[in-house]
This record gives C-alpha cells, sequence and structure tokens, in this order.
C-alpha cells in the first residue's frame, strides 16, 4: 500500500474522564508517534471510540496495542486496512480567490467534490472530505491561490461491511465483586 | 430494612474492612482526615509513619512477604506526592498495592486550592489503574475494584484519591457484588497449543535453561518450579527478583544472571540453545547488550503480561498465562511425552554447567585491609537463615546481599529491583515484619540508602516492629564509587559520605549510627573486625523486642564482581577486575 509504517486503529473505550489523558500519555511515555487521533461518542452512550492513526513499524505497533490493552478503561482495539474500511477527515481553508482567480478556484472545488463554506471579498473557504491523499492532492492544486489557513480533523474510520466492532466487544463481562471479609 | 446512612468517611473504613485489609500504613492531613476518624474504631490496624515514602514501602515489603495487597494512606497535595517514588517502585516490580489518598473539596479541584495536587494525573503512567472519586456512593465499588485489579493478573498499584466533600457526604454502605470493569480481562491460562510447542522445542533442544524472573515468585509457583526442574534436569537462573523462587542449594541452579550474576548463569543463557523464560522480563541489567544476548537461542517467553512478551527480546513460543499455571501445563504435557518415551538428553550441557559453577564460584578478594562487606553478608545468611526475611536497599549492599545470602523459600528476598529505589530496605523491613511477626526480618542497607529513610526506625521502635538492621557502612555511596573507580579514573566526585582527608577512625563519623540508634529507642551496635562478626550477628539476633541496628564498618574498596559493564555484551563479563572467565573456547 506504499503507507510508510501508517496504521489506523481503532479503539472502544470506557466514556470516563481521564481516558484521553492516559492514552495520551502512553504514546509519548513510550516514544510512539501519533499522526493523527480523534474521538467520539458511539451507538453506546457509555462508549467512545478513538481512531488512531500511528507512524510506526509492525514490531512496535504490537507493542503499542498490547500497552492500550493494559489500559484498564481500554475495551477493545481493532486495526483498520484501508481496504476493508472507509477513512475520512475533513479539511476546512481559506484560499484565495480574487476577481481573475476565482473561477479556477472553484473549478478545483468541483473536482473534488468539495464545498465552498463561507465567500468574501478576495478568498473562500471550502470544506473538503476525504482520505488523507485526496486531501493533499486538494491541496497542492490550490496552493498556487494561496492558503491562508487551514485546519484539519483527525482521521475517523469504520470498517466495509455489515458488522459492527462493538457488537461482540459489549457483551456484559460479568466480574463477581469478591465477597466482603467478614 | 433500610441502609443506614453513614458518612463517606465511614464508607470508606468499612470497604477496606470489606477488602480484608488488615493493616494501612499512612500519614493523616487535611484532606485525608475525615476517613482517621472512623479509622480509630476499625479492626484495621494503622501504623503512623513518618514519611509517607516509608508508608509506601512498608506496603510494598508487607505485600511481597504476604502475598497479600499492601495498603497505604496519605493527605492529598505533598502527602499523596511523597508516595510517588513507593507507586513507581511497585509498578516496576508488579507489587500488589493500594494507596488511598485524600483529595481537595470536589468544588476545589483545578483551582491551586492549598495541599492540591493532581495526583491522579500524576500517577497515570506509573500505576496499573487510579481513580478519582467524588461521589460517596462510589467508594464501596472503586475500592472493591482497586483490590482486584491490584491483586489479579500482572499485580500492581492502584490509587484511589478521594475527595474531602466525598468523604464528609452521607451515603449508604453497599459492598458490589459485581465490578464494572469491561476493559480488564487478565488471562491466567495459557493457551494448549502454546504449550505443546514449548514442550516440542524443550525436546528437541541440547542446551536449555529456566530463566526464572519475579513473576514466578507474584504467582507462588515455586513448588511447581521445582517439580519441571526435578523432572527435566534443566539448569536454573534466578534473577535479582527471583532471588529464592529456587532453592539456592539446588544442584541445578546456576545462580542469578546479569551484570553482577555468577559466571555460571552468565555462561549458561549466552551458551544456550533455548531459554524457558518464566515471568522474567529480559531487563537491560539481565541482557546486557541486547544484540549479543545469548545469540543462539530459542525464546520460550511465558508472561501473564502479554506486553512484555516481544518487548525486548523476540519470543519463539509466547505463552500468555499465570506462571504456575504454565508450569503445569508444562509438566503435564512433559509427563504424557515422557510416558511415550520421549525425553530428551542434556547430560553434556548439565556438565558443562556444573564445571562452570565449579571453575567460577562466587568469591571475593580477602587481602584487603578490615572488614569485608561480602564475609558480612555470607555470615548474616548463615546465622539468620533461610527463614528470615532479608530486605535490601540499592547499590553494592543490595548485590551482596542477592550473591551471598543463602535463599531457599519465596518471599524472603524484598527489594528494589526495577526502580532501583535507595531507601527501600527499612520501610520495606517495617512492612514485612508487620505482616509476618515470628518471623526475623533483616533489612540491609547501605550507609547511604540508610540515610534516606532510616526515620521509620521511630515507628518501628515505637510500634512495637522489632526489625533488625544490617548498615553496611563504606562510608560511601559505594556502587557509585565503583563505577568511578572503574569508569572515571578513581575520580570520586561527590561519593564520599563524610569529611575529606581524615583516615577511618580518626575522624568523627557523621551521623555515628549507634548513637542515632539509640535516639530512635532501637539497640545500636557496631563491628569493625572479622573476628566479631559472628558475635555481633548473634547479639542482635538475641534482641527481639526492640529494633537493632548494627553499624558494620567495611572496607571502602571492596568491589561487586563478577560484573558486565553497562551495555556491554554478557560475553565480556569480568569475574574479577581484569580477569576474564574462559567460556568462550569451551567446548560444548
Amino acid at each position: 500500500m506504499g503507507n510508510d509504517g501508517k496504521h489506523t486503529l481503532s479503539v472502544l473505550v470506557e466514556n470516563k474522564p481521564g481516558v484521553l489523558a492516559r492514552i495520551a500519555a502512553l504514546f509519548s511515555r513510550r516514544m510512539f508517534n501519533i499522526d493523527s487521533l480523534a474521538v467520539g461518542p458511539t451507538e453506546h452512550a457509555e462508549i467512545s471510540r478513538m481512531t488512531i492513526v500511528v507512524n510506526v513499524e509492525d514490531t512496535p505497533l504490537e507493542q503499542v496495542t498490547k500497552q492500550l490493552n493494559k489500559l484498564v478503561e481500554v475495551i477493545k482495539i481493532v486495526e483498520l486496512e484501508p481496504d476493508a474500511s472507509v477513512q475520512r477527515e475533513l479539511l476546512l481553508v481559506k484560499v484565495g480567490a480574487t476577481a481573475e482567480s476565482r473561477s479556477q478556484v472553484l473549478d478545483a472545488v468541483q473536482l473534488f467534490k468539495a464545498k465552498v463554506v463561507d465567500v468574501a471579498s478576495d478568498a473562500v473557504t471550502i470544506q473538503v472530505i476525504g482520505n488523507a491523499g485526496k486531501l493533499a492532492d486538494f491541496l497542492r492544486v490550490v496552493e498556487p491561490f494561496g492558503i491562508r489557513e487551514l485546519v484539519q480533523s483527525g482521521m475517523v474510520a469504520i470498517g466495509r461491511g455489515p458488522r459492527s466492532i462493538s457488537e461482540r466487544s459489549l457483551r456484559p463481562v460479568v466480574t463477581p465483586a469478591p465477597p466482603a471479609a467478614s | 430494612m433500610s441502609e443506614q446512612t453513614i458518612t463517606g468517611a465511614q464508607s470508606l473504613v468499612k470497604s477496606l474492612e470489606a477488602a480484608g485489609v488488615e493493616n494501612i500504613f499512612g500519614i493523616p492531613g487535611g484532606a485525608i482526615l475525615p476517613a482517621y476518624d472512623p479509622l480509630m474504631d476499625s479492626t484495621i490496624r494503622h501504623i503512623l509513619v513518618r514519611h509517607e515514602q516509608g508508608a509506601g514501602h512498608a506496603a510494598q515489603g508487607y505485600a511481597a512477604a504476604t502475598g497479600r495487597v499492601g495498603v497505604c494512606m496519605a493527605t492529598s497535595g505533598p502527602g499523596a506526592t511523597n508516595l510517588v517514588t513507593p507507586i513507581a517502585d511497585a509498578h516496576m516490580d508488579s507489587v500488589p498495592m493500594v494507596a488511598v489518598t485524600g483529595q481537595v473539596g470536589t468544588d476545589l479541584i483545578g483551582t491551586d486550592a492549598f495541599q492540591e495536587a493532581d495526583i491522579r494525573g500524576i500517577t497515570m503512567p506509573i500505576t496499573k489503574h487510579n481513580f478519582l472519586v467524588t461521589d460517596a456512593a462510589d467508594i464501596p465499588q472503586k475500592i472493591a475494584e482497586a483490590f482486584h485489579i491490584a491483586s489479579t493478573g500482572r499485580p500492581g498499584p492502584v490509587l484511589v484519591d478521594v475527595t474531602k466533600s466525598a468523604l464528609q457526604s452521607q451515603t449508604a454502605f453497599r459492598w458490589p457484588t459485581e465490578l464494572q470493569l469491561p476493559g480488564y480481562r487478565p488471562v491466567t491460562k495459557p493457551h494448549a497449543k502454546q504449550i505443546r510447542e514449548a514442550v516440542r522445542l524443550m525436546l528437541a533442544s541440547k542446551k536449555p535453561v529456566l530463566y526464572v524472573g519475579g513473576g514466578t515468585i507474584r504467582s507462588g509457583a515455586s513448588a511447581e518450579l521445582r517439580k519441571l526442574a526435578d523432572l527435566t534436569g534443566i539448569p536454573v537462573v534466578t534473577t535479582l527478583m527471583a532471588r529464592g523462587a529456587f532453592p539456592d542449594s539446588h544442584p541445578q541452579h546456576l545462580g542469578m544472571p546479569g551484570m553482577h550474576g555468577t559466571v555460571s548463569a552468565v555462561a549458561g543463557l549466552q551458551k544456550s540453545d533455548l531459554i524457558i523464560s518464566l515471568g522474567a522480563r529480559f531487563d537491560d541489567r539481565v541482557t546486557g547488550q541486547l544484540t549479543s544476548f545469548a545469540p543462539n537461542a530459542l525464546v520460550i517467553h511465558a508472561d501473564i503480561d502479554p506486553a512484555e512478551i516481544g518487548k525486548n527480546r523476540r519470543a519463539d513460543v509466547p505463552i500468555v498465562g499465570d506462571i504456575r499455571e504454565v508450569l503445569l501445563d508444562l509438566i503435564a504435557v512433559l509427563e504424557q511425552e515422557r510416558a511415550a518415551g520421549r525425553e530428551s538428553d542434556y547430560e553434556a550441557w548439565i556438565t558443562f554447567c556444573a564445571g562452570m559453577k565449579k571453575a567460577y564460584p562466587l568469591g571475593y578478594d580477602n587481602t584487603l585491609d578490615g572488614l569485608a562487606p561480602q564475609y558480612v553478608l555470607q555470615r548474616l545468611g548463615q546465622i539468620a537463615g533461610p527463614e528470615a526475611i532479608y530486605t535490601s536497599g540499592v547499590g553494592q549492599h543490595q548485590m551482596w546481599a542477592a550473591q551471598f545470602i543463602g535463599y531457599e523459600r519465596p518471599n524472603t528476598w524484598i527489594n528494589s529491583g526495577g526502580l532501583g529505589t535507595m531507601g527501600y530496605s527499612v520501610p520495606a523491613a517495617m512492612g514485612a515484619k508487620v505482616g509476618c511477626p515470628d518471623t526475623t526480618v533483616w533489612s540491609i542497607d547501605g550507609d547511604g540508602c540508610f540515610q534516606m529513610t532510616n526515620q521509620e526506625l521511630a515507628t518501628c521502635a515505637i510500634e512495637g516492629i522489632p526489625i533488625k538492621v544490617a548498615v553496611i557502612n563504606n562510608d560511601s555511596l559505594g556502587m557509585v564509587r565503583q563505577w568511578q573507580t572503574l569508569f572515571y579514573n578513581e575520580r570520586y566526585s561527590n561519593t564520599n559520605l563524610q569529611k575529606h582527608g581524615g583516615g577511618a577512625g580518626t575522624v568523627r563519623r557523621i551521623p555515628d549510627f549507634v548513637k542515632l540508634a539509640d535516639a530512635y529507642g532501637c539497640v545500636g551496635l557496631s563491628c569493625e573486625s572479622p573476628d566479631d562478626v559472628d558475635a555481633t550477628i548473634e547479639k542482635a539476633m538475641a534482641i527481639d523486642d526492640v529494633p537493632v541496628v548494627v553499624d558494620f564498618r567495611v572496607n571502602k574498596n571492596a568491589m561487586v564482581w563478577p560484573m558486565v559493564a553497562a551495555g556491554a555484551s554478557n560475553d565480556a563479563i569480568q569475574y574479577a577486575r581484569d580477569l576474564a572467565p574462559k567460556f568462550e573456547e569451551d567446548d560444548i
């Protein structure tokens, strides 16, 4: 795939305060590089889902996964292969658009199925949704017009097909508490 | 019957009682103060220490000696941050421990209130898990979960931070019937396929070694280890954390591997064709330079923590599981194979290992003036015997204690292996003695370490915890000094703990440990000559109502050997200074 060590991990975690800090601290402490991280709610109120893109070789990836799994509040980790999943990022970019260049900019918007979300006298703000490659291509095309400001989300990803990664992992795991000592 | 309404503080104490806690080491302060009131009426014994670090290490010593969860308690802010070192220590050495800390009131969190510290944030990377409890109703649930997490799977420290407002509010006590830990599912039962694969490698091997780590002790698997060793004849090495997991007197025992390991243990690993790792983690102090560690060995790596497997050294057969269960399964399959006539012949290898053990026994330079520290520890081990518990600090005395005392039973050697915390010994001995009041507990300490935590002698004297302390006193930070001798041209920068210039005996010792012991209500003894060692130890052994401190004034030029320099290959082990053993040339 030529994705030079990039891996996309979907991590189901308990929706509790401090979970993000734990995960961020783990990556920092073990010297793993995060390319992007996105957190949000899922179809279950008590579960949050993180999509983490890491840039590591296979052996460190195994360590990342194992170390993440040791966190008590991490419920499940799945690596999403690019071919078997839909991966999306959101880009908002403010591009210079003068009377002369405006039509060229709008052509690019159309070509990339992007959307103009704000217009000013000499600039437009464009929303682009896609995978990392598409966003990079778009930026290359509009770069000559002048990129004034750029903001980008982390990647979110979902596996293709009918099944949900949360199905099996959310069966209630009953751990009986030890009885009270007399 | 409706449940009685009680305070969160009462609920906390009831929860600790329900969790089976019998002893807590701690110090009260503002935020935790509400909990100390019901503690007065509890069945739990609270031992008031002199410094929170002492409470933490005492909880560790208690846990390591008994196998039960150790508990320490402190207030918010500085009380909690003083627990950081013991928590990190327990994390590195997989010690089951619960730390309960007070936190400022919920409304004050985040305001930089008096004695506020984000102890949950601070301890995230050094705890197995931690909780902040802001609602009194959650207290029993979180305490139950904390004890479960601390004591199951790979044991470790769990911190429960409880706000003062939660302690002060009204609640109903209800001990949970279920734990809410959907992401916590430690695997204890090894996979049968992996066990069969491991046995296949063991039978095919000509030169196997059992590499035994601290996990074998935490798992309580010494008897099973003994059985496997006896069944197969495979030589055994026990790491610093595993001393006592296998009897030192056993002929198959090659000793401790690593930087200051025996030549036979280091050679045994280096020359092996199969390493069977049992609850060990291929620490840099064991492997030396990783790329040249045991270059021809396949690895069976059994550990309860999957993240340890393949972390440093690639595993050919990974086995996730509790070591005791792993050993039981290995034994069962090996016995089946044996019944079917399949056995391995390790005879030549066993002969080689036994030869190394005979050719390079542990020894020391007896030509130095005065008292040799190794002699003190050898005699201490022989007089106090393998039934005693030995704790230690970190440095030369620790290595000599690991080398020259003979250990026969698990949980009798308690030290800070992973974090290497100077000052661990005295409070850990205090905790071990509380857990095992009928056992003799010797704290072996250096004069540097001893000055970091000896305030707990006051606790021991007042609370009736008669530990014995052997200070191996060389007037210096001995291990650092040894490295300065070897690697820094004998430039002794900041390792002399006494006044410069004066010869030994002519200058006043600061402090005088004998007087210090007396000031703390302990008996202080001193010993400077090999002729007095036995009599001094026996005198200390005869005192069992108060703590004893023995100041063994030893020769400061004594060094720890054998040694593999940091980062060097294990093949470059020095048996003594500038003396390399010959195990490369031996044909095996």
